[in-house]
């Protein structure tokens, strides 16, 4: 993966990622006796050059014992001498040119998931090779006396080899008995120990023929599918979690003998006083009581413009102070705030949705009893017909092992490894093989409004036709602010040359503005009514999203901010209404704001929704028979996110949310969702083609088995045949951009199909 | 046919090696960072793996 990569780009959603000593403590573990470690995401890193910045630069730090780059999964860990406070790794990181942020070190659970399905791989590999070696001399006719030695040397070779890369499918299969169900893992398993089981005692009595090498095969087959699968869901994981954390973890809270210690969200308690630093994010509710500021509430409930603060105003979980530092005073606990209240949603709306079972599983409940039938009347006939048992018993295993699921157990695994490879490819993170197999029956699409439609932060309209100068000094002073005009300000001016203004001193009035001396001369940024010397004047002005810039209480210029859209959002919502979605916006907004942008894509829209009514919106839909993909970025959308068939939420979405989506999307560009939605059906095409694959082999293998001509060689052939054949169908999956660039008469063909077929 | 036995277990013993040394190669976290490590070959610094626990050799 080169520098443009889909990691490349998450730089740019980085957001403040803010970093105190004490939030770098909490993030951190003790890994030995005095020595913590800290994990840190750094998204840019991208080549060697930058490891050795990195390390170098890490590694010079008082303090520290160890820094060390991975540039695959672009993490840095960094461990560090406990005695002392840590070291500005954020600070350090920022001066080298990367930005970075910290990232929550969990236990190593999950690591041993992968390098347990790799070392049973492995064992599965020597083992399959192994046997496969001394069967292509049994085949080829070795003696009678020579035959026995190799079975007996497959066998012992086999027996460990099937206890430790078998277990996966033991357990699994296991499991699902006892629930009484059945998944693929108990054709699997019954089939290769039964195939052992029988081959071991054909060799005691000398037989001509041992299953050992298929047994073994089958599960090195499997197990390839198997680690591929759980590989790029941890992949994809890992580059969610990679994301900037948007929630806070501690805060500073002020003690009854005025001491200031910064403790963990969880441990937070109601009346407790906390400082708030502009910058931070709100972490229980709490009501002001001492300060002024302005709050950026996107995240929370959708609104666009930022809300003033003062003394008495409630303040949700989640909002982001923004311009001056407040004194808060806690009113609920964590579990109560806002943020709880969400996950309690969510988890009631998990609940309410009906438990979708998986293709694999589906075709399991039905193939697996089937399969064992076959067997059972090929055991029965063949007792009735000849009354031996012992040939009887070979002819229902040689059943069992030629329908052994390999090519069914890879079919769905396969195709859904290639699809999240393509997707992964465009940045989109598929969290797991279900949500594809959902998210292709999506046939309605709902999409939040700030920050999924629209980019969520404000930007400078007109620009072109104004003053240069003026916005020169309007950028100048408004880089001493966080304030999201301020921001716009300054990505605005950043093409232009800086201004020679120069100023004494800038301080800014929350709620009002910023203001500075240049000389004689005072400037004023913000709200019009405070801005100019004359109030007349202001009133003439639009309220809301326009600021002024003055000079000694003269007009210089006037700014006015609008939310855009995500680019190709249009031709996003254009594409999916082409292939016959019905597509609606629901947003917590104000109505005029959402009616703006919904007008301006064409469709139709819901206001001021709360988060109970987005779950009732989509619950009715899903009630008339729609399978809804739900789209959306904030805290109010997350148990909207979980009640529908399918979600997506973008790379900036609050952290449950990004957590509680299918996929996640890192680009700007919106056509993520008719992309992976396509994506999505040509792979269930796929799977579905597999699996034709696989009923057809099974239609012409099947009687061969029942009539016994299956010799071990003739299972091992059809067994690989069948594998590859699946395997090689799965790699023809395209990748988006070829797949967007198809005629438009074919999808207009096949919307005017669907729409049919709706009626 | 016979005389040639003794080239089965020297097989399985080079077969167990590569297993061997593939484990040990997966422990030692030299699979963590394959991207770092093809860069990490023009360094004159250390280039070993780093280790899940810091103070056991």
């Amino acid at each position: 993966m080169g520098c443009c990569g889909p990691g490349a780009e998450l730089a740019l959603l980085a957001r403040d990622a803010r970093g105190t000593a004490e939030e770098v403590l909490l993030a951190s573990r003790v890994v030995a006796d005095g020595v913590r470690q800290t994990d840190l995401s750094v998204p840019t890193v991208h080549c060697g050059a930058c490891i050795r910045t990195i390390e170098k630069a890490l590694g010079g730090l008082a303090g520290v014992e160890s820094a060390r780059v991975n540039l695959s999964t672009r993490r840095v860990t960094v461990r560090w001498r406990s005695e002392s406070a840590p070291p500005p790794f954020l600070e350090t990181l920022k001066r080298a040119g990367f930005e970075a942020h910290l990232f929550d070190i969990e236990p190593d659970k999950t690591d041993g998931a992968l390098s347990e399905l790799i070392r049973a791989l492995a064992v599965a590999g020597f083992a399959a090779s192994n046997i496969m070696l001394l069967s292509v001399s049994v085949w080829s006719g070795a003696e009678s006396g020579t035959r026995d030695l190799f079975h007996w040397l497959s066998a012992i070779i086999a027996l460990p080899a099937l206890a430790y890369s078998g277990r996966i499918f033991f357990r699994s299969a296991w499991r699902a008995l006892r629930h009484r169900r059945t998944n693929m893992d108990v054709p699997i398993s019954i089939g290769v120990l039964l195939a052992f089981g029988m081959s071991l005692y054909d060799t005691t009595q000398h037989g001509p023929y041992a299953y050992f090498d298929a047994s073994i095969s089958l599960l090195f087959f499997l197990l390839i599918g198997r680690t591929l699968d759980y590989m790029m869901r941890e992949r994809a994981r890992l580059a969610v979690k990679g994301l900037a954390q948007l929630a806070a973890r501690g805060a500073r809270v002020l003690q009854a003998d005025g001491k200031q210690v910064y403790l963990p969200v969880s441990e937070i308690q109601a009346n407790m006083t906390i400082m708030l630093a502009a910058g931070e994010r709100v972490p229980v509710d709490a009501t002001v009581t001492k300060g002024t500021s302005e709050l950026d509430v996107s995240l929370v409930s959708g609104e666009q413009t930022p809300v003033p603060a003062t003394v008495g105003t409630v303040l949700r979980a989640g909002t982001l102070n923004l311009t001056g530092p407040l004194t808060i005073v806690a009113t609920a606990t964590p579990d109560n705030s806002f943020l709880g209240e969400m996950v309690r949603m969510m988890e009631a709306a998990e609940q309410g949705r009906s438990t979708y079972r998986r293709i694999a599983d589906r075709a399991a409940s039905f193939y697996a009893p089937l399969v064992h039938l076959t067997a059972l009347c090929a055991l029965v006939g063949w007792l009735f017909a000849t009354g031996d048992f012992h040939r009887a018993l070979t002819i229902a295993i040689a059943v069992l092992i030629i329908t052994c699921p390999c090519a069914l157990g890879l079919a769905v695994p396969m195709v859904q490894v290639v699809a999240a490879r393509r997707l992964f490819e465009s940045g989109i993170m598929l969290k797991d093989g279900g949500a594809l197999e959902r998210l292709a029956e999506i046939d309605t699409v709902v999409f939040d409004k700030t920050g999924t439609l629209t980019l969520g932060r404000p930007r400078l309209i007109e620009a072109g036709s104004m003053d240069r100068e003026a916005i020169g000094i309007a950028a100048a002073l408004a880089s001493h602010s966080r304030h999201p005009y301020s921001r716009a300000l300054v990505e605005a001016a950043a093409d232009l040359p800086p201004s020679r203004v120069v100023f004494d001193g800038v301080s800014e009035h929350p709620g009002f503005g910023l203001e500075a001396r240049s000389g004689a001369i005072s400037y004023k940024l913000g709200r019009p009514e405070w801005a100019l010397a004359r109030p007349a004047e202001a009133a003439r002005m639009s309220g809301d999203g326009s600021v002024v810039l003055s000079k000694d209480g003269s007009r210089l210029a006037e700014f006015r901010f609008e939310d855009f859209l995500r680019s190709d959002a249009s031709k996003a919502v254009t594409e999916l209404k082409h292939t016959g979605m019905l597509v609606q916006v629901v947003s917590g907004d104000r109505e005029t704001a959402v009616a703006l942008v919904a007008r301006q894509l064409g469709m139709p829209y819901l206001a001021a929704v709360l988060p109970a009514g987005k779950i009732a919106h989509i619950t009715a839909l899903e009630a008339s028979g729609r399978k809804v993909l739900m789209v959306g970025d904030g805290l109010n959308d997350t148990p909207a996110l979980v009640a529908a068939h399918a979600s997506m939420a973008p790379a900036s979405a609050a952290d449950i949310g990004r957590n509680a989506a299918d996929l996640v999307f890192l680009h700007e560009s919106l056509s993520a969702v008719p992309q992976a939605i396509s994506v999505a059906r040509n792979a269930r095409w796929l799977i579905r083609q597999n699996f034709a694959l696989a009923i057809a082999y099974n239609v012409v293998a099947v009687p061969v088995a029942v009539m016994g001509y299956v010799t071990p060689l003739v299972a091992a052939v059809a067994m690989s045949a069948s594998s590859m054949l699946v395997v090689a169908n799965a790699l023809r999956l395209r990748s988006p951009r070829k797949i967007a660039r198809r005629p438009v008469a074919e999808a207009q063909l096949s919307a005017k199909a669907i729409i049919e077929a709706a009626e | 046919m016979i005389d040639y036995f003794y080239l089965i277990p020297i097989a399985l013993g080079l077969g167990l090696t590569a297993l061997a040394a593939f484990m040990w190669s997966l422990r030692s976290g030299q699979y963590e960072d394959l991207d770092g490590a093809a860069e990490r070959i023009l360094h004159e610094e250390t280039d070993a793996p780093l280790r899940k626990n810091p103070h056991t050799p």
